[in-house]
């Protein structure tokens, strides 16, 4: 066989420069008459050695990173020899890797991820297969039984929600995937969107027949170009292989599916906001009751689920619940997609069961920080979690453990930052952030935040430095207690954790660095 | 993006025409004008109104609410630099700083020469490898001054060959 070459096309790998890399590879084995096969892959999620190239002479794959435009004509002369200072030997053999316990992201970069032959090819469509011989009850109850929580950041029972919409009466219900994956530090749905958009078609699919539904939408944040492209084009594909349509694989039921786009507003990704917004509104959040599962998109009963909560369905129904279920401990059941980002030396996404430790995670996954520096500071679950100190690194990543010292595990984000970090102005930037992406609906929010960057701005200034931390303090409660949604409520969050663990940054005299 | 202004009308009533029937069309519509001329003129705040059924300033108030939707033409290109969490622990603060400077812009305005609008954006999800920047449909990683100022040249350049 002639030689497959793997290169990823996957935003993290071409922010890198992935695209340059393949283009050269393919012409240095044209000049050198060398007949290679040019596979665009999806991202193994080892980031910190993107772009990562791979070769398969049919023994095997092996993997070579970070490949630079430069290093292609050597990588070329030695014939991805072993012995290139770029090896990294065989790629399921990496230990970042072979440590990990992949379920939902099982496949992520080792197929081409529109490729509807690579899919069925490993496993892909088994579990709707599997789902197509269940009645609507009984595909709620394998969902129940697997302990899948909503992993868009609430955790909620995910079998619970969709018995709800079952129950629920409704000519039309929808199935509304929430793509919106605002918090940064996270990029676990864009890997299932770019390198496996039919986990989530299928996972849609099978979420329609349990409830059924038989419209879903995508809400896909307008910030990821490459997923809306790869997600469009597989649901074309799907579509003319007729897993979606009119007659699912001539069963005889009917599933269509459209992808919609945000516009750049991080409160769409809340529920009731997201709703709106595909109602074509702006994104006010509405108040709870009644439940999107009874009262959703155009007032129709919907299930809204976050892209790794339906992306772990297929699994679900192809291994069966138990086989979830037996990952994780207590109500955490299964496995977390973390994300590795920020000052991180060996950043990129961890799936593991739930259980291990934050420390874990962070020096023998991460590797440290990327400067080099001491790890100062973690912000876990994305903007509106707290920071945590090395002191709390021990705390096992569950969501019970977590919730017990006043954090939140979230969508998995971990964002860490090195000793030069400034608590102060990042208590700052939550205010900020809040100012920015407030909907407006409630007052401790909306105004709320504006008061606290100009508190934070006068602690940083030194002006009357203790009756301004008890105004900001009091201010922090107003917002915890008078938010309508978790924007205001929690914005405090990180900003309380900052001025609590890290108090000599709100300390300093004014102009002082 | 270069139609000529006797265009605008035909684009946006063709857009409209084409997904009003859609349910939520709103959001699409917009984004289909937005793609094909840049921003969402005045002139089609009305267009858009009546074939939703909705008041002018229904619509208005949404293209308000996203950030993404403007309602004035930008520059050739549109920078975004990421602000958010992850990339300020990679440097993401110092970036803005001199992305500003080298522009002589602040976020929201474009150069003089009309070749670069400069907006915030809070995340791209290319966190692991931050500062991230993206420019169309291209989204660049471990950007830091030296880098972005190349980057700079690159699109004025680019500019110059079009002319
Ligand atoms: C301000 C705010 C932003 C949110 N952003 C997201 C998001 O980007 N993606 C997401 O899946 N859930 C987000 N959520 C949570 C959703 O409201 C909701 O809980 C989730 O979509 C339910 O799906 P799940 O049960 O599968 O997690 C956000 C919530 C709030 C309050
Ligand atoms: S807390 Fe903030 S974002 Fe949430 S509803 Fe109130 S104003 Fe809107
Ligand atoms: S925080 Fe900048 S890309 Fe995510």
């Amino acid at each position: 066989m002639s030689l497959r070459v793997f290169v990823p096309c996957e935003t993290t790998a071409l922010s890198l420069g992935a695209g340059d890399v393949a283009t050269l590879i393919s012409r240095e084995a044209e000049a050198r008459g060398l007949e290679i096969e040019l596979v665009r892959n999806g991202s193994r999620g080892l980031f910190w050695l993107e772009p990562l190239v791979e070769v398969d002479d049919g023994t095997g794959r092996r993997a070579f990173g970070p490949v630079d435009t430069a290093d292609v004509a050597s990588l070329l002369d030695s014939h991805f020899g072993d012995d290139h200072p770029l090896a990294l030997g065989p790629t399921d053999e990496l230990p970042w890797l072979k440590q990990q316990q992949r379920v939902t992201f099982a496949r992520l970069g080792v197929t081409d991820p529109v490729s509807l032959n690579d899919y069925r090819a490993t496993g892909g469509f088994d579990g709707l297969h599997n789902a197509l011989e269940l009645t609507p009850q009984q595909l709620v109850d394998k969902v129940k039984a697997s302990g899948l929580r909503g992993r868009g950041g609430a955790a909620f029972p995910t079998g619970i929600k969709w018995q709800t919409v079952l129950d629920a009466a409704g000519a039309q219900k929808y199935i509304v995937c929430n793509a919106d994956e605002g918090d940064s530090g996270t990029f676990a749905d864009r890997l299932v969107m770019e390198c496996d958009p039919y986990m989530l078609i299928e996972g849609m699919i099978i979420a329609g027949l349990a409830v059924g539904a038989t419209q879903g939408y995508i809400y896909l944040r307008e910030e990821y170009p490459l997923a809306h492209r790869h997600l469009d084009l597989a649901i074309a594909r799907a579509e003319a292989a007729g897993y979606l349509g009119n007659n699912i694989q001539n069963s005889g039921r009917a599933f269509a599916l459209e992808v919609r786009l945000g516009a750049g507003a991080y409160i769409c990704g809340e529920e009731t906001s997201l709703l709106e917004s595909l109602e074509g509104k702006r994104g006010m959040v509405r108040a709870k009751p009644p439940l999107p599962a009874i009262e959703g998109l155009f007032g129709l009963p919907t299930v809204v689920n976050n892209v790794l909560s339906l992306a772990a369905v297929p699994s679900i129904l192809r291994d069966g619940p138990e086989h979830y279920a037996g990952f994780g401990v207590e109500r955490s059941r299964g496995t977390l997609p973390f994300q590795l980002a920020g000052n991180i030396a060996q950043g990129g996404l961890v799936e593991l069961a739930f259980g291990h430790s934050l420390r874990e995670l962070i020096e023998d996954f991460g590797g440290g920080s990327a400067s080099g520096r001491p790890v100062r500071a973690v912000q876990v679950g994305g903007p509106l979690g707290a920071y945590l100190s090395p002191a709390q690194f021990d705390t096992a990543l569950d969501y019970e453990a977590f919730s017990a010292i006043g954090a939140v595990l979230g969508h998995g984000g971990v964002v860490v930052f090195d000793d030069s970090v400034d608590m102060a102005e990042q208590a700052r930037f939550s205010m900020e952030f809040c100012v920015e992406e407030s909907c407006g609906k409630c007052t401790p929010c909306r105004i709320g935040s504006t008061r606290g960057v100009e508190v934070i701005d006068r602690i940083m200034r030194g002006e009357n430095r203790d009756a301004n931390m008890a105004l900001l303090e009091d201010l922090c409660d107003t917002m915890i207690q008078g938010s309508l949604c978790a924007m205001g409520g929690m914005t405090p969050f990180p900003v309380k954790s900052a001025y609590t663990l890290f108090p000599e940054d709100f300390q300093r005299q004014g102009g002082e660095a | 993006m270069d139609e000529t202004q006797a265009g605008v009308p035909d684009t946006v009533e063709t857009i409209v025409t084409s997904l009003k029937h859609k349910p939520g069309a709103l959001l699409p519509i917009l984004h289909g004008i937005q793609d094909h001329l840049g921003y969402i003129p005045d002139d089609a705040i009305p267009v858009i109104a009546r074939a939703l059924r909705i008041t002018a300033a229904d619509v208005h108030g949404v293209v308000s609410f996203y950030h993404y939707f403007r309602s004035e033409q930008p520059g050739r290109h549109v920078v975004e630099l990421c602000r958010a969490e992850a990339c300020q622990a990679r440097g993401a603060r110092a970036l803005e700083a001199h992305a500003k400077a080298r522009l002589g812009v602040d976020y929201g305005q474009t150069t003089t020469d009309r070749s670069i609008t400069l907006k915030p954006v809070y995340c791209l999800g290319n966190c692991a490898t931050g500062p991230s920047v993206r420019v169309g449909e291209h989204i660049k990683g471990r950007m830091d001054p030296a880098r972005f100022d190349r980057l700079v040249d690159d699109l004025t350049t680019y500019k110059l060959e079009l002319n």
